[in-house]
């Protein structure tokens, strides 16, 4: 139910929470969906397990050494770039949907071209440290 | 009392699109795949044209084996399937079919914004499946899919954002209300860079590095076998679908079609969905896997800078027009 106050709607807090147990409740029945189907499973099929069978698969060979092993991960600097321009970007989607209402206008236009100069500025100096090329 | 009966018809028919949609692009595959490679596989089952391939699939990993080999971390392992599938059943529930509320499973104000936060969680599922295997290759896997995520998860948010800005809303039935036919040039390139990245996101064949079979076997999904495995593949299939309708409702304008939005608007969605679902598979028999970092270079080089020029243009554009 929406309510006009002055002019503008208002969103009612328990239409919010309404619409919002709607999805806890497809949660439910999709947890629901997994465990009869891991039940179902479990009636179904075989369980002859050998320890032949139960060794890590890997790549058919017999494994060597632990399954945990230290790996390089070369992702890292991409995690970190990834953080600083995903929360960014997340102020978007407010400032979207009132960027162009009546009274804004030219000065939100002129931010927007501020915040994506800062995004452009720290993508392009990603790019000259080398960051963005793998070595 | 009528109101718990509307809702649990729609949850009824929001799983059922679930269980029922992905098996169909899943059907289309095989027979699409078939045909433009001339296998011979997938014709084979039940006679006519191969109709039976999918039914033979699933009592196959139905009566196969659950193994969990004895140095995975057990309980991980067993959960990481589940995790991968159930936030597209959740993002099915967003996304509208047709105009009004009766075409949609549950209109959320934030729609946007809460399908995309759900959708990020499904890698989280593989990358758990990498880590429990105690599997070499699945550990390099499973970190191949977060490096994936990580940087194709940036275009698609700033894409979509851009949407956003031209409907002014973050709703999802509200965008595809606002839409207009001249939205289609006006926002190709963020549609583009939308599509590739969740392609990405889905490590969908040219993207499917973290799956190469020619280095590190089959990545995060190694050590699976039988219904576990099932559902890893029914929730690329469900990411398939939630992708395809996505981009429908975002750039392509839902239900609204050359004669008009009357009565046959959810045909037209489904009609959109479908030609996309079918790009997917055709990119898959089409494209060769990108490397590693290609893969990261095509995002950070190509595809963030377009989203960033596409919200530039999407700006002016609307402020000029309003």
């Amino acid at each position: 139910m929406h309510e006009t106050v002055r002019g503008s709607t208002v969103v009612v807090a328990a239409d919010y929470f309404q619409s919002y147990a709607v999805v806890g409740l497809l949660a439910a029945v999709g947890v629901l969906f997994v465990a009869a189907a891991f039940g179902a499973g479990r009636l179904l099929r075989p369980v002859v397990p050998t320890p032949e069978k139960l060794m890590t698969y890997e790549c058919g060979v017999d494994p060597v050494g632990e399954g945990w092993a230290h790996t390089q991960v070369r992702y890292y600097v991409y995690a970190f770039l990834y953080v600083i321009f995903a929360v960014d970007s997340i102020f978007l989607f407010p400032w979207a949907t009132v960027f162009a209402a009546p009274g804004y206008g030219a000065t939100t236009l002129v931010e927007m071209f501020v915040f994506l100069g800062f995004l452009a500025v720290g993508l392009l100096y990603a790019y000259k440290k080398g960051v963005l090329a793998w070595t | 009392m009528n109101g718990t009966v509307e809702v649990a018809l729609r949850l009824l028919i929001v799983f059922a699109v679930f269980l029922t949609f992905p098996l169909i692009v899943g059907q289309t595959e095989h027979k699409v795949m078939a045909h433009m490679q001339g296998r011979l596989g997938p014709m084979y089952a039940g006679g006519f044209h191969g109709w039976a391939q999918l039914i033979a699939d699933g009592v196959k990993f139905a009566q196969k084996e659950d193994v969990v080999p004895a140095d995975a971390d057990r309980r991980v392992f067993r959960l990481a399937p589940a995790v991968s599938l159930l936030p597209y059943l959740l993002v099915l529930l967003a996304i509208p079919l047709g105009p009004g509320e009766g075409a949609v499973g549950q209109v959320l104000d934030a729609g946007l914004f809460f399908v995309l936060a759900v959708m990020g969680v499904g890698v989280l599922g593989s990358l758990m499946a990498g880590w429990a295997s105690a599997n070499k290759f699945s550990l390099l896997g499973g970190l191949r899919t977060a490096a994936q995520l990580l940087a194709y998860e940036l275009p698609m948010l700033l894409a979509a954002a851009s949407v956003a800005m031209a409907a002014g809303t973050v709703s999802l039935p509200g965008i595809v209300e606002s839409f207009q036919w001249w939205w289609l040039p006006w926002q190709l390139v963020g549609a583009v860079v939308f599509f590739v990245a969740g392609l990405a996101e889905l490590q969908r064949p040219p993207f499917d590095m973290p799956v190469a079979d020619s280095e590190i076997v089959f990545g995060a999904y190694t050590e699976y076998t039988g219904l576990r495995f099932a559902l890893f593949l029914l929730a690329e299939y469900a990411g398939i679908v939630v992708l395809c309708g996505l981009t429908t409702v975002l750039f392509l304008g839902g239900w609204h079609g050359p004669w008009g939005a009357d009565g046959l608007g959810w045909l037209w969605t489904l009609l959109k969905t479908a030609v996309l679902a079918f790009v997917v598979i055709w990119l898959r028999v089409t494209y060769p896997r990108l490397r590693e970092d290609q893969l990261q270079k095509l995002s950070w080089t190509v595809l963030v800078p377009l989203a960033l020029a596409q919200i530039a243009l999407t700006g002016i554009v609307k402020v000029v027009i309003s």
